[in-house]
């Protein structure tokens, strides 16, 4: 069964085709793939105009590498939330369009979901029940998923999520964009034990918050800064944005010491909710998945075995929405052409 | 959520202090100690919003906006934490009202800010909240709320109440009724 996927729902316009939900023939995410220069045009970061400039070109591309016709499709897959309302109606509408035109199903994919199937393409079948623990910039949550389409939610971020806490600290730290892999690189040469940054365990909860942390780091950041120039009274410092002169020994401390305390956090909480509920097995998923430390911090630190997907299949990509939809399809489900934008869509 | 025995305190409501152009005397100087503080403001805030209200936030990294957010969700009697949007730039929640939750961190220019086509949100039935509204002040509606946040040490923040329009300036007017938030009202010296 062969299923073409489509995701607008944030900064990425992407399509794929997907056979049998685990074997990828196309991959494509607009931002890899050069069609700035073929089809011209200002492509703003964040707004649904780039989704209506790339998602024709990307699915006609995505088409063409999996060689595959209209009349090989056995289904359109499409993320309809959560998201940006603007972007998803893009595809939601783009989706319906070709379903219709050639007698094709149509499935709605909650996106979050999808993240979650991208370990359905790396070649070995999830043993469930499972942890899920999707991370990015927009999401941090924590689900147990019982079978195909049953989850359980079990915690999420109380202010920001992951990826966002390494955005912003990036920004902080003046490393650069985007955040993850900028943190990413230079706390590789730093010291991740030199200070001691606060985890929020919030007890009793599989609820996370990164906000504290991010402050605290704004704060540190803006104390050693000081230091390194004069006497040292940041701390009454009441400018909104506060000048960072930092060396790059100490920022590339702080940037370890920072992701130290993020994956911390996200492997006690996630190994503690799979051994409470009797997990066989850890799912990560979104782009935060594609840092190594909480890669190899989860593997050594996990009781159970873990799977991850390849850093391609963690960030927003439109091959997990073709492979959960081919799940959705094979329990008998598909969505109706009403098939409406969900910008608010949660999991369980 | 925010339950602290500590109370806002009025450092003045004199001092002039910023953007926006508020009428000299209107604006309204807290200080808050906690971000149970910051959010128990936000709540109240939330219980006084009306249809179409409008707030905009404005202070760095880690000054207190999606903390006061979250209290202006709750005034609002929605559940749960409102997150920060700065990745999916809106959420949205129901409750008394619907509450809009917009985030301009991650725009870079005022087309962007247009391409979003926010004025269904800002002109719409619910309330509007916009963090870094400082990116967008040109294309955001004149009268709303301004709060901008900074800094005064670890955990407590100087929070500057600023109106335009009177609606905003009547929102003030019954903040600072509430015994619950102001003990107190002092003037700078």
């Amino acid at each position: 069964m062969k299923i073409l996927g489509i995701e607008t729902s944030c900064d990425e316009t992407a399509a794929a085709v997907v056979r049998d939900g685990r074997e990828i023939l196309s991959n494509l995410i607009a931002s890899q793939v050069d069609l700035h220069s073929r089809y011209g045009g200002i492509v703003p970061e964040v707004a649904s105009r780039q989704h209506l400039l790339t998602a024709i070109p990307i699915i006609s591309e995505a088409m063409a590498q999996a060689q595959t016709h209209w009349s090989d499709l056995d289904a359109i897959a499409v993320t309809s939330g959560p998201g940006l309302a603007g972007s998803l109606l893009v595809g939601v509408n783009i989706a319906k369009a070709i379903a219709l035109a050639q007698g094709l199903p149509l499935v709605g994919i909650n996106h979050l979901e999808g993240h979650i199937y991208a370990n359905w393409l790396e070649g070995s079948t999830p043993d469930l029940p499972a942890i899920c623990l999707i991370v990015s910039g927009g999401h941090s949550d924590l689900l147990l998923m019982r079978g195909h389409g049953d989850y359980q939610p079990l915690g999420r971020t109380r202010d920001d999520a992951a990826g966002e806490a390494f955005d912003k600290v990036a920004r902080i730290l003046e490393l650069g964009y985007p955040g993850g892999p900028a943190i990413e690189q230079a706390a590789g040469e730093g010291n991740g034990a030199r200070y001691r940054l606060p985890r929020a365990w919030l007890k009793d909860s599989d609820d996370f918050s990164f906000s504290g942390l991010k402050t605290a780091v704004l704060r540190l950041a803006a104390q050693k800064s000081a230091k390194g120039e004069e006497s040292g009274e940041a701390v009454e410092d009441t400018r909104s944005e506060i000048e960072i002169r930092l060396e790059k020994v100490e920022k590339a401390d702080i940037a370890a010491s920072f992701q130290q305390a993020v994956v911390d956090v996200l492997v006690t909480k996630t190994v503690a909710a799979a051994k409470r509920l009797g997990a066989h097995q850890i799912l990560l998923g979104g782009g935060v998945a594609a840092n190594l430390l909480l890669r190899r911090t989860m593997t050594e630190r996990s009781p159970i075995p873990i799977l991850i997907p390849s850093p391609i299949l963690c960030t927003d990509n439109a091959a997990m929405i073709a492979s959960c939809c081919y799940f959705r399809l094979t329990a008998g489900k598909r969505s109706g052409w009403d098939l409406d934008i969900a910008p608010n869509l949660r999991l369980g | 959520m925010g339950s602290s025995k500590k109370r806002m305190e009025v450092v003045s409501s004199e001092k002039e202090m910023g953007v926006g152009s508020a009428k000299k005397g209107a604006m309204m100087n807290l200080r808050s100690e906690s971000p149970e503080e910051t959010q128990r403001l936000g709540e109240e805030l939330g219980r006084l919003a009306r249809q179409g209200d409008l707030f905009l936030l404005v202070g760095g990294l880690g000054a207190g906006k999606t903390c006061l957010t979250q209290g202006i969700a709750w005034g609002l009697g929605i559940a749960g934490y409102a997150t920060s949007p700065s990745f999916v730039v809106i959420n949205q929640y129901r409750g008394r009202l619907p509450l809009y939750h917009i985030d301009l961190y991650r725009l870079d220019s005022i087309e962007e800010v247009i391409d979003l086509g926010l004025d269904d949100y800002l002109y719409g039935s619910g309330v509007c909240v916009v963090e870094w509204a400082e990116k967008a002040v040109e294309v955001l509606p004149t009268e709303h709320l301004l709060v901008e946040l900074s800094f005064l040490s670890d955990t407590s923040r100087h929070l500057v109440l600023n109106p335009s329009g009177e609606r905003y300036v009547e929102m003030l007017s019954q903040l600072k009724q509430i015994p619950k938030i102001v003990k107190k009202r002092m003037s700078k010296t």
